[in-house]
């Protein structure tokens, strides 16, 4: 017990001083004050709930990408087989219930048109994988079903994509260190510190940004579309803005547009006529020949320019448009005129997201939490100071001296880590300084009662932290266990309590019991005390 | 220096005498806080239930003019406002229902909030906008399972270990301490209405560790002492190790209540029922320390022999060595 080797206390100072120095610069920027440029500055970052900012998850719909799939492979389908030869004929295609299924008007060419699609039906790489299974069921019909390995991998692309363009058009907006994760099969997670409205994040967000332009079917009756009945080829489209459009829907063909993803620049600008805010768009190179081939073959003829499923406009083409550039209007204002620019110019996301979860603070609140947290804290030490150090008298003052260490220890951790301080966690820093003095208490108080026993000072005390020692390393396991389990599943300001809470009791063993030991030992050594006052 | 002494040297405090009219009084208290959670309901936040809450502060107001919002708030048409003050008199949240319709349309709620908070911005000049939870049913039904799941493991794995370090039967003491601590800290909820939302399921979990403390140091000095004192009979031992105990347990308990006061009158008031219910914790968890945990051992019958390692076999062989030389 008195033996406590020159190098132990050494490593011991050197710990307790090299973590507390790393708290040295988050302590100068609560303070005001400058921390010298030419130091490295580990800071504690704080949480969105004290330093403002959003929270949002969003969230796809997998079902969406499935969809989307069914979409590609029929057409895939029609136009492996249109350019078969000799000749097959396909009828009766349907994509329901997650399968797309057609008819073989031959049944003996079905080992032919299986061997057709072969080449659609495996997955990317070189993994083997089976994205659809082929069945043919009743001798001349085709059954594609999409196996789960091929729908997963297809909704994780998706969703790779997805938080590449969600992050792209953060990025448009300058704030700073936004954090954007994916979660789960089909989450996105969105935090951005410091943002003062959160609406205008959330609109850009919620906005799939799915560009097309589409040939207006001229054959539809008004009445038939108001029916919601659309001619053989030509589907029915609603009008984003029906009062100012004048109709509801129109009906639109579904083959033969283009998509508008093939863009190097999209940019509100104003219209030259009648200075309605519109925007525009250049298309590159190979978007560019396919928009002046569409535009050059439909001259005199309307196509709708269609956004996210909704019609935006559904001008005349009065002339063939091969600058590979145009404008899109649709009744815009400034904003959301940049919004979609911004958008077009990311690129759409694969699938719609929705905000399923938001949680939005102000900066004001969080910094009077931090305030009013500092003042607890400031209170609470040092009323609990006052009652352990007319406890325990001079192994109080230990138990105090120790009490500063852990503070600094933590925070000094804290910052190392680059761990986020959020509002429970304030809580938790809280708590952990009150918890930190029981190993104290449990060893001083076992150190009276050897002393009761009638055990010699050295005796005592060293029995008092050995004995002490089996209840610490107990209390704080479960202390760990409750904690681990709040880590894994809170969500973020009780992830950060969670945190504070296990270094807090990491620290809080160490200063507590190993810190105070060493300084009772030295002193013991010294002063050879014929009794203790405790 | 005379040094505080809050409890005399040499207690001998007869607790367990009064085991089973406490324990019935535990029973009662735990049977009253699950009526009150179970009639009266927890006062679930968006956290739970789904839904939208909105903080606004009155920065030149005493008080919060909580009629006139619920009027105005009320007259937008998305349904009645629930409007609660939290920490100082000027500072109030609103909660709402999501409108129909936003679980497949997400920008309804959005265009709810604003529509909220420009009336009240309007109509109010000091208003001053705090935050905004926005919470879908499928999310918060999600977040109610996984605090299930985690108050669940978190008694569970507390237990093994207990069972692991000690006996079995310190295992189940120590679970059904927790279970009353946890029931107990529910029933205030009930009782008060605090809102109920994510952080005090933290709360509940960080209590179920911190509460445990006190258990665990008395079960140390029991184990300790069964070691010791192989023919005292079980109540008067238990008796003579919550005794022992019994200054640290009084002064541990103050150390925490002061800081955590400190953090109740002082702190930052959104978290106040999340100190409430840790401060409430502590304090149940040292009375259950003492008289769920501890008298428990006596009708699972605990007995010295608990504790007494059975002979391993070299330990055999080196005794009959012993005997026959």
């Amino acid at each position: 017990m008195l033996d406590f080797p020159r190098w132990k206390q050494i490593w011991f100072w050197f710990l307790t001083l090299a973590a507390g120095a790393a708290a040295l610069p988050s302590l100068f920027e609560l303070g005001n004050a400058r921390w010298p440029a030419m130091l490295p500055n580990p800071v504690i970052h704080l949480g969105l709930d004290l330093a403002g900012g959003s929270h949002i998850l969003l969230e796809a719909d997998p079902s969406q990408v499935t969809r989307q799939r069914l979409d590609t492979m029929e057409e895939s389908v029609r136009s492996k087989v249109r350019l078969a030869n000799p000749v097959i004929r396909i009828g009766d295609i349907s994509s329901r219930d997650g399968k797309l299924t057609f008819m073989l008007d031959d049944p003996t060419k079905v080992d032919a048109v299986r061997e057709l699609l072969l080449p659609l039906t495996s997955g990317v790489g070189l993994t083997g994988q089976r994205d659809w299974d082929i069945q043919v069921v009743d001798g001349s019909r085709f059954v594609m079903t999409p196996t789960k390995e091929g729908i997963d991998l297809a909704v994780t692309q998706a969703m790779d994509t997805a938080t590449e363009v969600v992050r792209k058009r953060i990025d448009s907006l300058g704030t700073r260190e936004p954090t954007i994760i994916r979660q789960g099969a089909d989450r996105i997670v969105v935090q951005v510190p410091g943002l003062k409205d959160p609406s205008a994040l959330k609109s850009l967000l919620g906005q799939t940004a799915k560009l097309e332009f589409r040939l207006v079917d001229t054959t539809a009756s008004p009445t038939d579309i108001a029916q919601g009945i659309a001619p053989p080829g030509s589907q029915i489209v609603p009008y984003a803005n029906p009062t100012k459009s004048g109709v509801a829907a129109i009906a639109v063909k579904r083959l033969g547009g283009i998509k508008g993803d093939q863009l190097t620049n999209a940019q509100q600008t104003n219209d030259q006529r009648n200075n309605e805010p519109v925007v525009s768009i250049t298309f590159d190179q190979q978007g560019g020949a396919k928009f002046a081939k569409l535009t050059t073959e439909n001259v005199n003829r309307p196509f709708a320019i269609i956004l996210d499923g909704k019609v935006l406009s559904a001008p005349n083409i009065n002339e063939p448009i091969i600058g590979g550039s145009a404008q899109i209007s649709g009744g815009f204002t400034v904003e959301s005129a940049n919004q979609l620019a911004i958008s077009l110019r990311s690129g759409a996301l694969p699938v719609d997201l929705k905000v399923v979860e938001e949680r939005s603070v102000g900066p004001d609140l969080g910094a009077d939490s931090i305030k009013k947290g500092m003042i607890a804290m400031l209170v609470g030490t040092i009323a609990l100071m006052t009652f352990i150090l007319v406890t325990y008298g001079r192994f109080g003052v230990y138990a105090c001296i120790a009490l500063v260490f852990n503070v600094m220890m933590i925070l000094g951790i804290m910052a190392m880590f680059g761990t986020t301080l959020t509002l429970p966690g304030i809580a938790g820093f809280v708590l952990t300084i009150g918890a930190a003095v029981d190993a104290n208490v449990l060893i001083y108080e076992r150190i009276r009662e050897e002393r009761a026993r009638g055990r010699r000072v050295m005796q005592a005390v060293e029995m008092g932290y050995k004995e002490a020692s089996r209840a610490i390393f107990d209390a704080n396991i479960t202390n760990v266990i409750a904690a681990v389990l709040m880590f894994l599943f809170g969500t973020g300001p009780i992830k950060g309590f969670a945190v504070v809470l296990v270094i807090g009791i990491a620290t809080s063993v160490f200063t507590a019991v190993s810190l105070t030991r060493m300084w009772v030992v030295n002193w013991l050594r010294k002063a050879r005390p014929a009794d203790l006052v405790i | 220096m005379k040094l505080l002494k809050l409890v005399p040297d040499n207690t001998n405090i007869h607790f367990l005498k009064w085991r089973i009219p406490f324990y019935v009084i535990s029973l009662v208290l735990m049977a009253a806080s699950w009526g009150l959670v179970l009639t009266k309901g927890l006062n679930l936040g968006v956290d739970f239930i789904g839904g939208q809450m909105i903080r606004v502060t009155f920065e030149r107001s005493a008080a919060a003019p909580v009629a006139v919002l619920r009027n105005e708030v009320g007259a937008l048409g998305f349904g009645e406002p629930v409007i609660q003050q939290f920490g100082r008199p000027n500072q109030i949240s609103i909660r709402m229902k999501l409108p129909h319709g936003s679980e497949g349309n997400a920008g309804l709620a959005d265009a709810m909030t604003r529509k909220i908070t420009t009336e009240i911005k309007a109509r109010h000049a000091d208003a001053r906008v705090d935050g905004v939870d926005s919470v879908s049913g499928k999310v918060s039904k999600e977040l109610g399972w996984t605090a299930f799941q985690a108050l669940g493991f978190a008694a569970l794995a507390i237990a093994a270990y207990i069972w692991v370090r000690f006996e079995w039967q310190f295992g189940i003491g120590a679970l059904l301490s927790l279970v009353h601590d946890v029931s107990l800290t529910l029933g205030m909820f009930a009782l008060t209405q605090l809102e109920f939302d994510l952080s005090i399921v933290a709360s509940l979990l960080t209590l179920m560790g911190y509460s445990l403390n006190d258990t665990i140091v008395v079960y140390d000095r029991i184990r300790e002492n069964l070691k010791k004192f192989r023919r005292m009979p079980i109540p008067e031992l238990l008796d003579l190790s919550v005794n022992e105990t019994l200054s640290r347990t009084i002064v541990t308990s103050l150390s925490m209540l002061i800081t955590l006061v400190a953090l109740l009158l002082l702190g930052p008031k959104v978290i106040f029922g999340f100190t409430a219910a840790i401060t409430l914790g502590i304090f149940v968890g040292t009375y259950s320390s003492i008289y769920m945990a501890a008298p428990i051992l006596i009708w699972l019958k605990v007995t010295s022999g608990s504790f007494v390692p059975t002979e391993s076999e070299m330990d055999r062989q080196e005794r009959l060595a012993r005997e026959r030389s």
